[in-house]
């Protein structure tokens, strides 16, 4: 048989589009021709491809040589297509029989010794794989723990490009194993609540922040805890569920960034971000967009220290996610959608020295601290929630040595507040308070009587905004939760009033 | 005038020595119009002044420049005009003239300087509220000069006193400086009050144009009131010379710990005289109080009012702004508790937040 094809995958943006992989080899002039609007990357694959099967030790002829990428309109990229095509040939040379596996996808890199490398992006091409109906997947040995996270798939892991071929000639090859797959107990070692001395009010709103998902700004003098907190976050965030781990993963996946051994993300991603980094580092882009810090922060916390040190239109470009929950990239030939739901945690020092409101230390003059503050515009601040200004440590509490609550104890807290908003909000596509629009307000945060006279008058003394009011609510709505409390009371909206984010008026310094 | 301008603008010429010249010339225009080889004679001007006004001679403009500040309603006044402020007279070195907008203070009420720091606390900006409001609701003119912090409180109480205040500037009348403060320059005018300079219209404010500012804002009152101020502060600088000039200076007491207050505090130390009040102050120059701007703490509220809870809050606060972990601390409450009662003493008017978290009381 002179024609084969071959089932295999292209990665686009978070997508996958399925490729058929075709060869012909033919009495000829021995040329070899690739087509199907391929990158430089691909067309390189013929001379890796025709090397590693001859050093496998299979006789390659002089002939002439055809491989088609299908579909053709889709551009090809990566060095994915090397372990199919090398199939197509070996099938069309008639060295093995592809037909013999049934519905086969076939994804890797091959080494010119013939050894296969691994790709990024499998459990997304393995979830599509499924969708498609194809019962089994030939990815490379590295890449199978990652693949067999589908386990309605029969994932083989193969080594090299003869193991690939005695696959197909009827040698069995144990499907990877998802069970095989055991957590490590590793983890990075990160701080504890209970090491933090004193601040209860920065604790206090990182625990309700994490609680309803809502995005925080801790402000406060440098040394007083704020990188600590933040990372502490990371300890008291709630489980992920399954699918939310295959989601996360996915992104993971695309980029390359799963582990080998353990490729399920099983903690909520903390992602801290430099202040020198780019838009398209934040939410992502490229030629062929790639996910950012936005996306791989999904489902967990995006920090970023040093808020007024961010380029301004970086910060301004987060403001759409924020308020969508993912993010739209488009480019002439296409629009990619990214998921971003993720909460914002913010730092910043209150000036430029870091000592105000205390006038004895700070040492900046208006002009300065109005400039610092103006640094992040106002729409942006108003899509956080909660605002906490931590305190100047003092030698009290860096002697004191009774231990705060740890953070397991918090996240257990957490963990039963999350349980309640998903039994309210079952069946609906909100996961959480901070996800309420102004629309379910009146369905799930209904206010009494002295609930709507109170926030008459925050309105009117504090001068609050629309937006502001409804974050408040939301804010309201998961202290009401974390109380047990059916109806949100006077106390609850009190508490989230004192937590709210700072206005113009105070930002006039 | 014109020629009194144009003298008027020449800058690096004691006043003392403008003021001989033109009184031996008789007038600004044969000062204008002198021989090279009669100014030379003058042995009381150096040549450095001489040359000053040889070249000052090659100024064409400012005729139009003077047309042009009469067309902005500024008033120029010469140390000889009988309008000439009489206080400011007193002191060796006052002005050669003066540019206003608006009024001079009146001659026959009593002045009073509310100066102080432009950094300042809560404390501070309390103070030069209530004593600038008290003050002036009883006729007292209050003199400053515009700058941020105290300067701006103490024009700020006397304008909600219903007082004339009067700003002394260290730029020209028609730069409002700091910018922000364009608010109060504008209320001042409409309130009767007046913005006063030495320095022409137009001048940018520099640095070395403020000291000088300082002797006629002094110059310009009977007391001075320094409500806050490091050892340090340049408003020391005011009271040094407002004591050359044999004004009364009072202090505002901070407390000890407070470095913003140390220039006050060693003040009264020194021997100025201690505010207590406004009405002890009244008291002490013979002003009837009218009642009507009582000064102190919680004046028309009611603690009674406020739950224990709020009340155990409340006692905690001061004037120095206090962080809601520090209070909690304080009050042994747990912290969702504080926040709570704070935000009910915050719509209640009992407590404002300075910044995020951070509280002060308020009367």
């Amino acid at each position: 048989m002179s024609f084969s094809t071959i089932l295999s995958a292209s990665i686009e943006g978070l997508g996958v589009e399925m490729v058929r992989v075709e060869a012909d080899v033919s009495n000829g002039l021995p040329v070899f021709h690739m087509v199907g609007y391929l990158s430089s990357e691909v067309k390189e694959a013929g001379e890796r491809v025709r090397t590693a099967i001859k050093n496998s030790g299979y006789d390659y002829p002089p002939k002439r040589t055809v491989i088609n990428l299908s579909p053709a309109t889709l551009r090809k990229r990566g060095a994915s297509f090397d372990l199919p095509i090398a199939t197509a040939i070996l099938a069309s040379l008639g060295q093995i029989d592809v037909s013999r596996r049934g519905k086969c996808l076939v994804i890797g890199e091959l080494g010119l010794d013939g050894r296969v490398r691994k790709v990024p992006g499998i459990l997304p091409v393995v979830m599509e794989a499924r969708k498609q109906g194809i019962t089994c997947c030939i990815v490379p040995r590295e890449n199978a723990a990652e693949g067999a996270l589908i386990r309605e798939m029969k994932v083989i892991g193969v080594e090299t490009l003869t193991e690939t071929a005695e696959f197909f000639s009827g040698k069995e090859i144990t499907a990877a194993d998802v069970c095989g797959n055991k957590r490590k107990k590793t983890g990075e070692e990160r701080p504890d609540f209970s090491e933090i001395r004193g601040q209860e009010n920065v604790k206090r709103a990182a625990e309700i922040a994490v609680s309803g998902g809502h995005n925080l700004l801790m402000i406060g003098p440098p040394g007083s805890g704020k990188s600590m907190t933040a990372k502490c976050i990371a300890g008291i965030l709630p489980p992920l569920e399954m699918e939310e781990s295959l989601e996360i993963t996915k992104i993971y996946s695309v980029l390359g960034m799963v582990d080998e051994e353990e490729p399920l993300i099983q903690n909520r991603p903390f992602r801290e971000v430099h202040h020198t980094a780019t838009k398209a580092a934040l939410i992502g882009g490229g030629i062929i967009p790639r996910p950012g810090e936005i996306s791989l922060a999904h489902g967990g916390v995006l920090y970023l220290d040093e808020l007024p040190e961010f380029r301004k239109s970086v910060l301004e470009v987060l403001r759409q996610p924020l308020e969508e929950r993912n993010i739209q990239i488009s480019r002439s030939y296409g629009k990619y959608s990214f998921p971003a739901n993720f909460i914002l945690v913010g730092a910043m020092n209150p000036c430029p020295c870091g000592g105000y409101p205390d006038m004895e230390k700070c040492t900046c003059t208006p002009a300065q601290i109005q400039n610092y503050l103006s640094r992040i515009s106002r729409p942006f601040l108003d899509r956080i929630d909660l605002c906490a200004e931590a305190s100047r440590v003092k030698y009290e509490n860096l002697t004191d040595r009774r231990k705060g609550e740890s953070s397991a104890e918090i996240r257990e807290r957490v963990c039963r507040v999350r349980e309640v908003q998903k039994k309210r909000y079952q069946g609906t596509k909100i996961l959480n308070n901070a996800m309420l629009s102004g629309k379910d307000l009146d369905t799930y945060c209904e206010l009494g009587d002295t609930e709507k006279k109170l926030m008459e008058q925050a309105f009117s003394v504090m001068g609050l905004t629309a937006r502001a009011y409804h974050r408040i609510i939301k804010t309201a709505r998961t202290i009401a939760d974390m109380d047990s409390a059916e109806n949100i009371r006077v106390k609850h909206l009190k508490e989230a009033l004192g937590y709210r984010m700072v206005d113009g008026k105070y930002w006039r310094r | 005038m014109k020629y009194e301008f144009w003298f008027a603008g020449i800058r690096g010429i004691p006043v003392w020595k403008k003021i001989h010249l033109h009184e031996y010339m008789k007038s600004a225009e044969a000062v204008y119009y002198i021989e090279e080889t009669q100014l030379r004679k003058m042995e009381f001007l150096n040549e450095e002044e001489q040359n000053k006004i040889l070249q000052a001679k090659k100024r064409e403009d400012f005729k139009e420049q003077y047309d042009k500040m009469k067309e902005k309603g500024i008033r120029f006044i010469l140390w000889s005009s009988p309008e000439y402020p009489r206080r400011l007279k007193e002191i060796t070195d006052y002005p050669y003239a003066l540019y206003v907008k608006g009024n001079l203070p009146d001659e026959n009420r009593k002045a009073a300087a509310v100066i102080g720091a432009r950094r300042c606390t809560p404390y501070g900006e309390k103070y030069a509220i209530d004593f600038a409001r008290a003050l002036a609701g009883c006729g007292v003119e209050i003199i400053s000069g515009m700058a941020r912090g105290v300067d701006g409180m103490g024009h700020r109480g006397a304008l909600m006193g219903g007082g004339r205040t009067f700003a002394v500037l260290g730029s020209g009348v028609d730069v409002c400086y700091p910018k922000e403060h364009i608010g109060l320059y504008v209320d001042i005018l409409e309130q009767g009050g007046g913005i006063i300079s030495e320095q022409q219209p137009g001048t940018a404010p520099l640095p070395q144009y403020f000291p000088a500012r300082n002797r006629i804002i002094s110059g310009l009152s009977d007391a001075v009131l320094v409500m806050e101020a490091g050892e340090r502060s340049g408003s020391l600088i005011t009271v040094d010379m407002a004591l050359e000039q044999g004004r009364d200076v009072y202090a505002l007491p901070g407390p000890v710990n407070s470095t913003l207050s140390g220039g006050c505090n060693r003040l009264i130390h020194q021997g100025a005289g201690i505010l207590m009040s406004p009405e002890a102050l009244l008291e002490e120059w013979e002003i009837r109080d009218s009642g009507q701007h009582r000064c102190g703490r919680n004046t028309g509220k009611n603690e009674k009012k406020l739950e224990s809870a709020e009340k155990l809050v409340y006692s905690c606060l001061g004037l120095y702004p206090k962080n809601v972990d520090q209070l909690a601390a304080e009050t042994e409450l747990n912290v969702n508790e504080v926040v709570e009662l704070l935000v009910s003493l915050e719509l209640q008017g009992y407590a404002r937040e300075i910044s995020k978290n951070y509280y002060i009381s308020q009367a």
